[in-house]
């Protein structure tokens, strides 16, 4: 069985953390930032991967990283995810980061450490790990096709492109990117399009992709679980301060028990999304079912978390000033992103022997 | 003897030795639990003289482990649960020298079977309403009431009694603590039958029984206190072994979904699923619940472990029903058996429906569970009291 606990690093690294996002990126400057032209934060991306070296956690030293694991990665995710926070974690530090340690490559891996460079895999958001379909066609190495909803894709230096031979760096430069308006724009989308694209090929096979998109959905789960956890802790905090009739509204039990309720799939989310990372840290056999659980569990549990902290805040919540349509938005794009609860189940089955009707 | 406390080392010498002084072959069962007892290997995180030597208790299973591989016999534990679960740590808590010495080690070898008596008609959720009167008379109590849902009555030497001692106090205060004596005069068992044909548990009339004063469990009138530490080490989980993947009602659906493909529809499929992920995502909860007690820093994820399995477990074994169709209208036997233990697993799929329903009201209800999450986790205002200030004898009841 792997370890669910938290370690004393991990504890003081989500502390680092934590309190680098509050300094930097509270909700109100995030809630700015969602009408700005700006794909991320820039800003808040160097100091948590530069300064902080947050990108660089799972990548061994002498790539130019932390050396640490995707255990490390995960605490990070949970922050991130509490603070709705724009940054390219998941796409650059997690999947694009995991698809090149796979392919062995040694060179870009580095750069995205250090927070020099951002790449993303250019697969449309909610592609479930597995075999993505190769929308892009290779002659003479370049590359020409569209992928869209890319997440990240305008915050990119380089897109990493899954071909039917292989995955490809692209200078993102060489490649049209339309911005999406999204519907969490704290992780835009781009429509990507390459017309002969000049391309690098990084990884032969699917293998690579598939670590990048399998990676990401086992950390996907600790963010989703940073989500819930953030949006019951504002939920909590009103209903302790509103008051209609002469109490607070937290003495309802009409209130009490579904935060109870809340409370009690958090404790599960937590489990299973460090059940995960602990199995991507590992690479223990038991990888894909940890993800499969963790997907269709966690997305479940970050929408209702943030579902019901729109609907306890009642009015307020359904303001745009208010922080909770942030939560909800990313926690919807979430469920989605790298396969639906229902792709995860059904994945799930074929694992698990227990095959449709 | 050094008078520090054994480490693990010193721990397993002191078995070796009492094992090369009581063959487990040639010895007595009986003989050889007391002698176990007296030679403090007992539970070791008990004081010495009492069974114990003062041990951290992680290392209770090592010492557990290594008189099982010498074939030693056991207590046989799953027969007396409330006596070790719930009796001994009150008497160690709140009992004196004598009480201590007379009754902890008949329990512990097996000897004493022991129950609880505690829920009344009127008093459930809210145990402190109870009104079982015990009245003094000199030296002893005489002692009116009735109680429900004794699970072990009809096989129990003593029971933990919770009395109204004080009408006129509010509820909690006015409560006092005994041990009964389950074969005295006036102390009627009988089997409370339950929707599953059988009958677990037992109700227990009192009527003019006498209880002398030597075996009240704390001072008059302290009764809730002593019974929180009873009711404290109901839903204290002692870090067992993992739970496998799949075990339990799961287990059983999964492995009739696999063997019966004629029984498979889309829309079970969806809901199988559903569940299974829901049930592996308890189970990893409850090991990561064991992963932090192991280590010593227990958490309050104990009450929603159990919240989440009584909801799983109702909706795993109604899916089984519906799965079968006309077969799982097929009941195994409505008889009023008087079982010693819940097995789910060697009944038919109509009890483990039935017999789940009960999941969600033995131990605190959900709904209490969840009040108890939303106000000591959550740290939520609590309910709105109108009994706190009221003598127990003018509450509404």
């Amino acid at each position: 069985m792997t370890d669910l606990l938290y370690g004393e690093i991990e504890s003081d690294l989500r502390g680092g953390v934590r309190d680098l996002l509050a300094g930097k990126a509270p909700w109100t400057g995030v809630l700015a930032g969602v009408e700005k032209d700006d794909p991320f934060d820039a800003d808040l991306w160097h100091a948590l991967a530069g300064r902080f070296g947050a990108a660089g956690l799972a990548v061994p030293e002498e790539l130019g990283g932390a050396g640490a694991s995707w255990r490390e990665a995960a605490v990070v995710a949970e922050e991130i995810g509490r603070a709705v926070a724009p940054v390219p974690f998941l796409t650059s530090a997690v999947m694009a980061t995991a698809a090149l340690l796979a392919a062995g490559e040694s060179d870009l891996v580095g750069d995205l450490a250090e927070g020099e460079r951002i790449a993303v895999l250019a697969v449309p958001f909610g592609t479930p790990p597995g075999e993505p379909p190769a929308r892009v066609r290779v002659a003479g190495g370049a590359l020409t096709g569209e992928v869209p909803g890319v997440a990240d894709g305008l915050a990119a230096d380089v897109l990493l492109v899954p071909a039917a031979d292989g995955l490809y760096a692209v200078d993102a430069a060489d490649a049209g990117r339309a911005p999406v308006t999204s519907l969490d724009m704290t992780r835009r989308l781009a429509d990507t399009a390459f017309d002969g694209a000049p391309a690098r090929r990084v990884a032969d096979g699917p293998g690579a992709v598939r670590a990048g998109l399998l990676t990401g959905a086992a950390l996907l789960a600790s963010e989703q679980l940073g989500i819930a956890e953030g949006c019951l802790d504002a939920t909590v905090a009103h209903v302790k301060t509103r008051y209609q009739f002469g109490r607070p509204i937290g003495s309802y039990q009409a209130l009490k028990h579904r935060l109870a309720d809340l409370w009690t799939a958090i404790t599960q989310a937590r489990a299973v999304a460090r059940h995960a990372a602990a199995c991507a840290a590992a690479g223990d056999p038991d990888l894909e079912i940890a993800v499969a659980v963790a997907q269709a569990h966690c997305s479940a549990v970050a929408v209702k978390a943030a579902e019901e902290c729109v609907q306890m805040h009642g009015g307020i919540g359904f303001t745009w000033e208010h922080s909770a349509h942030l939560y909800l938005k990313r926690a919807k794009s979430a469920a989605i992103a790298l396969g639906t609860p229902d792709r995860h189940r059904a994945a799930l089955a074929a694992l698990v022997d227990l095959p449709p009707a | 003897m050094s008078t520090a406390p054994p480490d693990a080392d010193e721990l397993s010498r002191r078995v070796a030795a009492f094992l090369a002084e009581h063959d487990p072959a040639a010895t007595d069962r009986l003989k050889f639990l007391r002698a176990r007892f007296d030679a403090g290997l007992a539970w070791v995180h008990y004081p010495r003289g009492l069974g114990g030597c003062d041990a951290p208790r992680a290392l209770q299973r090592d010492v557990d482990r290594l008189f099982a591989k010498a074939g030693a016999p056991t207590n046989r534990p799953e027969r007396n649960g409330i006596g070790l679960g719930m009796a001994a740590p009150t008497l160690l808590a709140a009992g004196t020298d004598e009480q201590r010495a007379r009754f902890l080690r008949p329990l512990w070898t097996g000897e004493d079977i022991w129950c609880q008596l505690f829920s009344e008609p009127g008093a459930g959720s809210d145990l402190a309403a109870l009104g079982t009167r015990a009245v003094r008379d000199g030296d002893r109590w005489i002692v009116n009431g009735q109680k429900v849902w004794t699970s072990m009555a009809h096989e129990a030497r003593w029971g933990l009694l919770v009395t109204r001692t004080d009408p006129d106090v509010p509820k909690h205060r006015g409560m006092t603590y005994f041990v009964l004596d389950m074969t005295a005069p006036g102390v009627e068992v009988r089997p409370l039958r339950q929707l599953t044909g059988e009958a677990e548990f037992n109700e227990v009339f009192l009527t003019d029984v006498e209880i002398p004063d030597a075996h009240r469990l704390g001072e008059v009138g302290d009764g809730w206190r002593v019974s929180t530490h009873t009711l404290m080490n109901e839903r204290v989980s002692i870090g067992g072994a993992a739970v496998p993947r799949e075990s339990g009602m799961i287990g059983v659906v999964a492995g009739l979904w696999r063997d019966r493909p004629e029984l498979r529809t889309p829309g079970l499929h969806g809901e199988l699923m559903r569940l299974w992920v829901e049930v592996e995502a308890a189970r990893l909860a409850g090991e990561r619940l064991r992963q932090s007690l192991a280590a010593g820093r227990p958490g309050p994820e104990g009450s929603g472990t159990k919240l989440a399995f009584a909801k799983l477990n109702q909706e795993v074994s109604g899916l089984e029903l519906e799965m079968l169709g006309t077969d799982g209208l097929r009941y195994d036997d409505w008889t009023m058996r008087r079982p010693s233990e819940v097995d789910f697993t060697r009944r038919s799929p109509g009890y483990r429906y039935l017999r789940a329903k009960g999941n969600s009201i033995e131990g605190g209800t959900s709904e209490i569970l969840r009040g108890i999450i939303a106000e000591r986790v959550l740290g939520l205002p609590g309910e709105i009291r109108v009994d706190k200030d009221v003598p127990w004898k003018d509450l509404p009841k």
